[in-house]
């Protein structure tokens, strides 16, 4: 009962917190509340016994990625930008159209799939460390090495393209002395 | 759920946490005293016997301090920031075991505050958000050197982490659990720091460089940035800084004594479960100590040295240390 408030006030907590981030007028407080929307989101897998997801949630996303990105805001000082010219003309019908597919699928899996019996409880330890290394060292190898060789091959033309454009920097500057 | 177990719960995290703070008192107390005696100076010796009551004096001086707010600041995180500082230092001591069983008025009592089976995961997780703090604190103070010191800590952290994780990751597959009370367990038989010497000897680095001690601590680097991202910080929210590094300096001594210097355990502990607490508490003392005497000896390094020490020194040598690890223990089963 109490594990059902918890989830509850969480739910309420992480789209409370994913809303502040839509709409935040500076770049950092979007940053905070989508680290807060992280840790909500956190302690909802804990509530559904998935501690080890849940801590993984916590170091990669809270730790790590958005760390990089309050990192990268500071850096620029990019807090208070505003988009010059206004949204990009169909990325705000494209996104409602996307969202409502989003919603339509998993109200369809939540509502009539699950009534109908198709959907089985997850096994008893479907969320254990080892439970989870098997399924993606076994089970799902494959798309597990091709998603981060993808990563890799991002990172590395992220470096590729800055080194272009130094070259070209610096060229430009040998011609201009 | 009993009720005496709730209250149990509560009387262990409020003990836990009046012990971290009278500790961290006296770890200011102790980095004083034992700085003094290296450079041949006497230290703190006015306020109580040998100067025992000088923290005190220092918290009732902080208290009465002005608390400044620059005019520009970005209040509301400028207030948050010293405070999400000192929480994580706080609950990542949560999980350290402190001994097994004793006996109080005839009901068995745990000497751990939580039994976690994702422990070292959890102080992982709260490690890696323990920077936001003086990452806002450089942002909101509005000062170009406190955003430095926060940028700098920022980039630190991210560097040290990857090998910080790489040096917990020996530990776990010695002990083939997660459960940081299991891993001192089964180093009855021997401390890891013998089998793992390389990957405890990467743990010490990093997490100094975490706490963002000396030499690691480009963050505050008085001579070129003024204190970096607590210039702007003054009576009772600088104290939460100051004391969010030393509470971080006492949990840190303890999640390295549980990983590799076997914990709690201890001639004659199986015995007598209440030495437990005591061994940990020396080996703290040791952890302490050994930061404070590096603090003493060490220049600081410079960025650029920093970084690279990182990312070519220690994370190859973590990584290849796991990876050897792991083909041994295949090996040999």
């Amino acid at each position: 009962m109490s594990l059902m408030v918890l989830f509850v006030l969480m739910g309420a907590l992480a789209l409370a917190a994913a809303l502040g981030l839509l709409f935040a007028r500076n770049a950092v407080y979007a940053a905070l509340f989508l680290v807060l929307n992280m840790l909500a989101l956190a302690v909802l897998y804990l509530t559904l016994g998935a501690p080890f997801l849940a801590m993984v949630q916590i170091t990669v996303y809270a730790g790590a990625v958005m760390v990089l990105f309050l990192f990268v805001v500071m850096l620029l000082g990019a807090e208070t930008l505003r988009e010059e010219g206004g949204p990009i003309a169909w990325q705000r019908p494209l996104a409602a159209i996307l969202g409502g597919v989003l919603v339509g699928t998993l109200s369809y899996i939540l509502f009539v799939e699950a009534t109908t019996g198709k959907i089985l409880p997850p096994p008893e330890d479907y969320a254990t460390p080892y439970a989870l290394s098997v399924k993606l060292f076994q089970d799902y190898l494959l798309p597990f090495e091709v998603a981060s060789v993808l990563l890799l091959v991002a990172m590395l033309g992220a470096l590729v393209l800055v080194q272009i454009e130094r070259k070209r920097r610096r060229n430009d500057d040998q011609t201009s002395d | 759920m009993d009720w005496a177990m709730l209250i149990e719960w509560v009387v262990k995290a409020l003990l836990l946490t009046v012990i971290l703070l009278t500790g961290f008192a006296y770890t200011t107390y102790l980095e004083r005293k034992v700085l003094a005696w290296i450079q041949v100076r006497i230290g703190p010796n006015r306020a109580g016997p040998w100067g025992l009551l000088q923290p005190a004096a220092d918290g009732i001086k902080l208290i009465f301090k002005e608390e400044l707010i620059p005019a520009y600041a970005d209040k509301i995180i400028f207030v948050l920031a010293p405070v999400i500082t000192m929480i994580p230092a706080l609950i990542i001591n949560a999980v350290i075991p402190w001994g097994r069983e004793v006996v109080i008025f005839g009901r068995k009592v745990a000497l751990y505050l939580a039994d976690v089976n994702v422990g070292v995961l959890y102080i992982m997780a709260v490690a890696s958000i323990s920077v936001y703090g003086v990452v806002l604190a450089g942002w909101s103070s509005n000062n170009k050197y406190s955003l430095l010191g926060g940028l700098r800590a920022s980039a630190q952290m991210i560097s040290y982490e990857l090998a910080l994780g790489l040096a917990f990751l020996p530990p776990i597959m010695l002990a083939g659990t997660l459960n940081l009370r299991e891993i001192v367990e089964a180093q009855r038989s021997m401390w890891y720091v013998v089998y793992q010497p390389i990957a405890a000897f990467i743990f010490l680095v990093t997490s100094i460089a975490e706490v963002n001690r000396a030499p690691f601590d480009l963050p505050e680097a008085e001579q070129e940035l003024t204190a970096g991202y607590h210039t702007e910080y003054s009576g009772m929210k600088f104290a939460l800084f100051f004391m969010a590094e030393y509470t971080k300096m006492i949990a840190v001594s303890a999640i390295f004594a549980s990983l590799y210097l076997g914990g709690y355990l201890g001639p004659f502990e199986s015995q007598f479960p209440w030495l437990g607490p005591v061994y940990l508490a020396l080996k703290i003392f040791l952890g302490l100590f050994l930061m404070i005497w590096l603090r003493a000896t060490f220049p600081r390094f410079r960025y650029d040295q920093l970084m690279a020490l990182g990312w070519k020194g220690l994370f190859p040598l973590a990584l290849l240390n796991v990876v050897v690890t792991a083909g041994v223990l295949a090996l040999v089963g």
